[in-house]
């Protein structure tokens, strides 16, 4: 069994799974008063320092949530909702279309049914977003924007966007950045204040942590809506009790991969370097998408187009050989849709069904990447002949 | 062998699968999504084209332990199957969507990638036998002759049969209910689904009239005088009786029925019942099951899903069937299918395009 999709979650470090045992059996909610309670807030006050230590922020800046789906609707609504209460005339979003869905959908929900327009910035063919474009789209009528979003990294192709630029461009304007870094944290040196970014996803899932929680960090004194009105727990942007055990495993998690970033990503990049070498060896034809600078990308992605295969076919044939990958992108039925990230960057429409992507993390090792590079060879031509045959008329 | 099993979140796909799966085989489910816009829920008893049906063939492959993928042959059955139900119907014929599916896409599309990517067969929750012949497998009816699917794949190709599993056919529905249970399988207690899948609501005229447009036109009796008005010819069926909105009754009092669709002239042609009774039929793209019969042969016709076999005569007539009836059979239409059968067997099966001797 060789697992390569970190990218949608990766197992759970052994510290995250301590540090929740630690809490499973204690009791307290922590917007209790009495003993247990202040224990329960203890806990929960310390994984939010461990949090904002991990990636650059204060404390007070950190709104815990239910996980990244939740931050990035929290950040998207709440930011449009804030900014057009203050000024009506703020309806306009500028934003990049090879965004994660949980941006994207909060976007054409906002545009359906709450009066906004998106401006969608142009992307290159490796998937990145230019500075001089954020520029040009909000000069356009600076005074109709709400906010910017531009995704730290891309969850497909693993292209890293300038995001700091970014942000420098959009603050000459006066207007806020938010930046889903889901999968950024714990690749790459995820720092809130040297980003200049306003507002900041995370999730634990994918860093070592446990499913079921993240963060929105949010910038002191910036207005946001709250998307889930209750008890007000965090900071009176998002109600819900918190859940004690998975913020300790997160913080944990953010904490010990804050720390070994460099050794351990150095480590997985070689290894998906030689997974990309063997792929390319084994199958000449494939196009490795993205960029193929490894500081521009995701050092533990690997994604490729196999001209002629659909990806369904090769995730099928590869999943009965034990190896677990993805084809990128999937709908609540599981029918392979192409992914708008590639036809973003100006892929056919084949080209984007006939990709697959191989997400290596911290488990990776190098037998992983033997099992893959023996296999892919066979797999391909296999899932060509099953090409050929989809498309011949019946 | 390896086995991909067609789940389509019914009960009798998944049992289908588990049955395949305890016969040693190598067993992987997938279903289909044939709907380009599918509905979340179902509506009505129709269950095989919604999310929600998706979701239950999940659940039935992780209960049983399969690997499971979801195959997007929308593209495929709406130019091959609804296309061609539409455009059957524009020109006054009667189409059995199913079998056309079974043709061009089941045991077609699915079966060929199937094989491609190293699958031996195909496995469906049709109600058929497969029986080992002189000459390679056969298909044959269903024990449970209520359920009996034998009909719908009276179009495969002796090479699609021997690449089929059909665990279903020696059992009774109930007793698959009952196994699904035992199985742990959710969808037990799920209707069965009925009617034609792209049609939800089951008005199948009015499906037609979105895709074909208002097509007024009268309706006529044997002697061509009008009796009648009506919005669009394709709406009928040759045997129908009732919703005719006929004003003026017979003049003998008896009730009409449809005898003729014409939507080139958009007349609909109506008389009594004893003039529905046909005893030939002739029939284009013959596909047969087994050896090509040479000679004129006896054998049984069914000519409609869950209709009765009766006694006939088929032979081939260079590549057209004719098929006399030992017996007159109403409510036969152009589009339909004949399916012909040698005691349970299935012979072959042709799309009926001329009827004959009537009453």
């Amino acid at each position: 069994m060789a697992y390569l999709d970190h990218a949608a979650t990766t197992p759970l470090l052994g510290s995250a799974r301590a540090a929740m045992a630690a809490q499973l059996d204690e009791l307290g909610n922590a917007s209790s008063l009495h003993g247990p309670g202040r224990r329960a807030r203890r806990v929960v006050e310390e994984s939010r320092e461990a949090v904002a230590a991990a990636f650059g922020c204060r404390p007070g800046e950190v709104v815990f949530t239910a996980g990244g789906t939740e931050a990035d609707n929290l950040a998207v609504k709440g930011l449009y909702w804030s900014r057009r209460d203050a000024d009506p005339a703020r309806r306009r979003i500028v934003a990049s279309p090879v965004e994660h869905h949980a941006v994207l959908d909060p976007l054409q929900w906002l545009v359906e049914h709450e009066g906004a327009e998106v401006t969608w910035l142009p992307v290159d063919r490796l998937g990145r977003v230019d500075a001089s474009d954020v520029s040009a789209a909000i000069a356009a009528d600076p005074g109709s924007v709400a906010f910017v979003t531009v995704m730290w990294a891309n969850n497909e192709v693993g292209t890293v966007q300038p995001v700091a630029d970014l942000a420098a461009a959009a603050h000459a304007f006066g207007i806020p950045v938010h930046t889903d870094a889901v999968q950024a944290a714990g690749q790459l040196p995820v720092d809130f204040v040297a980003s200049g970014v306003d507002a900041l996803t995370v999730t634990g899932h994918k860093i070592g942590g446990p499913l079921g929680v993240g963060a929105l960090v949010l910038r002191r004194g910036l207005e946001i809506t709250p998307v889930l009105h209750g008890g007000g727990q965090e900071r009176d942007v998002r109600s819900g009790t918190l859940d004690v055990p998975a913020l300790a495993g997160f913080a944990a998690a953010a904490t010990e991969v804050a720390g070994d970033r460099p050794q351990r990503c150095a480590r997985i990049a070689r290894l998906r370097d030689t997974l990309v070498d063997g792929v390319r060896a084994a199958v000449p034809d494939a196009v490795l998408n993205g960029d193929p600078d490894p500081d521009g990308r995701l050092p533990g992605n690997a994604h490729f187009s196999f001209p002629g295969c659909e990806g369904d076919s090769l995730l099928l044939l590869l999943d009965a050989r034990g190896i677990a990958c993805s084809t990128g992108s999937a709908c609540s039925a599981g029918v392979a849709q192409p992914s708008h990230v590639l036809l973003a960057m100006g892929a056919d429409e084949s080209t984007a069904r006939a990709s697959l992507r191989f997400s290596l993390g911290h488990t990776s090792t190098a037998a992983d990447v033997d099992e893959v590079v023996a296999a892919i060879g066979p797999v391909v031509q296999r899932a060509r002949r099953a090409g050929l045959v989809a498309t011949r008329d019946g | 062998m390896r086995v991909l099993a067609a789940m389509s979140g019914g009960v009798d796909s998944a049992v289908a699968a588990a049955r395949a799966r305890d016969a040693g085989h190598d067993v992987t489910g997938v279903h289909l999504a044939l709907s380009r816009l599918p509905q979340a829920m179902r509506t009505g008893a129709r269950g095989c084209c919604t999310l929600e049906d998706a979701r239950d063939a999940r659940r039935a492959a992780d209960v049983l332990g399969l690997p499971f993928y979801v195959w997007d042959l929308a593209d495929r059955f709406a130019r091959d199957v609804v296309d061609d139900f539409v455009a059957e119907y524009a020109d006054g014929r009667t189409p059995n969507p199913c079998l056309r599916c079974n043709e061009r896409i089941k045991f077609s599309a699915v079966l060929d990638r199937a094989l491609a990517l190293g699958f031996d067969a195909v496995c469906t929750g049709h109600y058929a036998r497969l029986v080992q012949g002189d000459s390679g497998p056969e298909l044959h009816r269903a024990v449970d002759s209520a359920k009996d699917q034998s009909y719908v794949l009276g179009v495969l190709t002796p090479e699609q049969i021997a690449r089929s599993v059909f665990p279903l056919g020696g059992s009774l529905k109930r007793e698959v209910r009952v196994e699904a249970a035992a199985r742990g399988l959710t969808v037990a207690d799920k209707p069965d689904s009925h009617d034609i899948c792209f049609v939800p609501d089951g008005d199948t005229a009015g499906f037609l009239r979105r895709r074909l447009g208002d097509a007024p036109g009268p309706v006529v009796d044997e002697e061509g005088r009008r009796v009648g008005e009506h919005e669009g010819a394709f709406a009928f069926t040759v045997g129908q009786r009732r919703g005719l909105g006929l004003g003026r009754p017979a003049s003998d009092g008896r009730p009409r029925y449809v005898l003729d669709v014409s939507p080139t002239t958009r007349t609909v042609t109506v008389g009594p019942r004893e003039r529905l009774a046909v005893t030939r039929v002739e029939g284009i793209r013959p596909r047969w099951c087994g050896p090509v019969p040479a000679e004129p042969f006896d054998c049984g016709a069914q000519l409609r899903a869950h209709g009765e076999e009766v006694a006939a005569t088929a032979r081939l007539v260079g590549d057209r069937l004719v098929v006399r009836l030992a017996e007159p059979v109403e409510g036969v239409a152009a589009g339909q299918a004949v399916v012909l059968y040698r005691g349970t067997r299935v012979v072959g099966s042709a799309t009926i395009d001329r009827l004959q001797d009537r009453g």
